[in-house]
């Protein structure tokens, strides 16, 4: 709900051509739409743990003990888990944001039927994110209880992955919708379902970046799933430093640019 | 012949101006600099053949497409600064329909509903009221997707009226419509004319324009080529009475040459299309007593007045069932 406290705000600076300050009913829409397909819901739950109980109890034996962010020992799942969450905060949002997105654009013309009536685009851009972050919040919430159940969290700093997985989600769906206003059939979608693989497989989710050479490194490092990995396992361990903020800097960027692209982008394609 | 345009309506305020308004796409150019206006209570049609430019000259009123250039006042406001509020007071049914696929028939009208900022007490109500209305009420709680296209049609219809909207914009309402749903719409088009909802439609019926439409424009080719109301358009633009001789298809080559002394009045003329000849005159019966003289041997003779048809024809050169 993040999202709408800021709408009082919002108003006075945008235009009330592009905003009515009402997103909150596509919000309300996706609740009446997902009753329909409440096992879509659930399925985005389970994908994240099941990656923690296959990879967390296969490798524990194999790989022991791992020295995590400001060089706290921490068991194999317990350094895991954090990139677990922050790859499926990217996950959730993206998909949320891209291949629903894209299908309510393209085929369902819901854009086009909402901006009929008094809502404006930047009400569609910002409730469509806002659900995707309520959904991505809950699964967030159910893994880190999980994870505290499991003795996988390691400081009292680790009830701050919530907030911070929320703001990782905000930076992909934002920007995931921008790049959906771009997307002209689902072949492209395909292309950024497989941009996000290697993304997930090299940003040190399952090892620290030093295994890599150093020009490998700065490439990872410039990568947003990667941030979001290292600011989640920092907080797991309660390893506190100014440096987390230019990670939530990242992904304030990624949220403001990807929703004001969005905004222009659907005035274009649909306000023609 | 001519009907006097409507004491009240003349008088009441201009809800929808046009000057000079212009609609492009890259060099395709749709709509020409049309002007017009719309005053409060009056049924306004738009006609004319596919591509004129009708929906895209409904969109900008709608609010949902910005002019290239010219005036365009709704509701005495900027479409281009106050959209939505604007769109707030406005019921659209697109030529399309944009029914949400992912909900039912009743979340459909309560959803649209909320999106104009209604409260949800008021809206349930007023969501099973529309559900009578477009005879859906059984149907409520089905999905949009399996429903036949005139039920779809229907849906967005009393979706368009959640908002008690001022203005009522339908782009070819009553397309796909079976013929007893058309009448009932009519009806029901009538009671909300009735009830001081100004409506502007866009329509390929003609009859469809003669019963709704106190006034009409005939758009050809981005610009419009005639406007008034349907009786005066007729007047003006077609003659009393229309003899139509039925050949088979190709068998009404060569009548144009054996029909020139049947024409005597002014105004009088013959329009040849590939199985009908049409004869504009004042006198049906003689027109066709003539042409039997004149040795035509048609199938068929059918003497009737002159509809809006006979004037779209005249204008647009184009029959309307193509
Ligand atoms: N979004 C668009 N992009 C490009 N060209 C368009 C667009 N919309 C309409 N046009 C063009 O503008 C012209 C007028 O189209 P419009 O839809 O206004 O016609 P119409 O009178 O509603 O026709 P119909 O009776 O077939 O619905 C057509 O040549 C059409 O191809
Ligand atoms: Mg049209």
């Amino acid at each position: 709900m993040s999202v709408d406290v800021a709408a009082g705000g919002l108003l006075r600076v945008v235009p009330s051509a592009v905003y009515a300050g009402r997103s909150r009913v596509l919000v309300e829409r996706a609740t009446h739409a997902y009753r329909h397909t409440w096992l879509a819901l659930v399925s985005g739950f389970f994908e994240p743990l099941f990656y923690l109980v296959a990879l967390g109890a296969g490798l524990r034996g194999l790989v022991g003990t791992v020295t995590g962010p400001g060089g706290t020992p921490l068991s194999y799942p317990a350094f895991l888990a954090p990139a677990l969450l922050a790859s499926s905060a990217m996950n959730g949002a993206v998909f949320d944001s891209t291949v629903n997105v894209f299908f309510r654009l393209k085929y369902n013309k819901l854009y086009e039927a909402i901006l009929a009536t008094s809502l404006g685009p930047l009400d569609v851009a910002l409730g469509e994110i806002t659900w995707a972050l309520l959904r991505g919040g809950l699964y967030s919430a159910g893994f880190l209880v999980v994870m505290a159940g499991l003795g996988l969290t390691a400081s009292p700093w680790a009830v701050a992955i919530l907030p911070a997985a929320l703001v990782i989600a905000l930076g992909f769906a934002a920007v995931g919708m921008a790049v959906t206003t771009f997307v002209r059939g689902f072949q492209d979608l395909d292309i950024v379902q497989f941009a996000l693989l290697p993304m997930f497989l090299f940003s040190g989710s399952f090892y620290g970046l030093d295994v890599y050479p150093r020009w490998l490194q700065f490439v990872v490092e410039c990568l947003p799933l990667q941030h979001g990995i290292a600011l989640l396992r920092a907080l797991n361990v309660g390893a506190i430093s100014p440096g987390l903020l230019g990670h939530l800097a990242y992904f304030a960027v990624m949220a403001v640019g990807g929703l004001a692209l969005t905004t222009v982008r659907l005035e274009r394609l649909l306000l023609r | 012949m001519v009907a006097p345009e409507q004491e009240p309506a003349a008088a009441a305020p201009v809800l929808i101006a046009a000057r000079g308004l212009t609609k492009r796409f890259g060099d395709l150019v749709a709509v020409a600099g049309i002007d017009f206006e719309v005053r409060r209570g009056e049924a306004f049609g738009f006609l004319g053949p596919n591509g004129a430019g009708k929906s895209s000259t409904m969109r900008m009123i709608g609010c949902v497409a910005p002019a290239t250039s010219g005036e365009l006042r709704i509701l005495g406001l900027d479409p281009q600064r106050y959209g939505p509020r604007i769109r707030a007071r406005l019921g659209v049914v697109p030529q399309q329909d944009t029914l949400d696929l992912e909900l039912t028939v009743r979340e459909n009208l309560y959803i649209y509903g909320r999106y104009f900022g209604l409260p949800r007490e008021g809206l349930r109500a007023k969501v099973d009221e529309l559900l009578r209305f477009a005879q859906l009420s059984d149907r409520a709680n089905a999905k949009v997707e399996p429903l036949s296209g005139g039920m779809k049609r229907r849906l967005t219809i009393a979706r368009s009226l959640v908002n008690d909207p001022e203005i009522l914009l339908l782009d070819e309402p009553t397309t796909g419509l079976d013929p007893q749903a058309r009448h009932v719409l009519w009806d029901r088009l009538y009671r909300l004319k009735q009830s001081g909802v100004t409506l502007v439609l866009t329509t390929h019926y003609m009859d469809e324009a003669e019963q709704l439409c106190d006034r009409l424009v005939v758009m050809d080719g981005g610009r419009i080529v005639a406007e008034g109301a349907p009786a005066a358009l007729i007047a003006e633009h077609s003659t009393r009475e229309v003899a139509e001789l039925r050949f088979e298809p190709g068998g009404s080559a060569g009548a144009v040459e054996r029909l020139a002394g049947v024409l005597s009045g002014a105004g009088e003329r013959v329009e040849v299309l590939p199985d009908r000849v049409l004869l504009y005159v004042e006198d049906g019966e003689g027109a066709v007593v003539s042409a039997l003289d004149a040795g035509l041997r048609p199938l068929s003779t059918l003497v009737r007045r002159s509809t809006l048809e006979d004037v779209f024809l005249r204008l647009t050169g184009r029959s309307l069932v193509d």
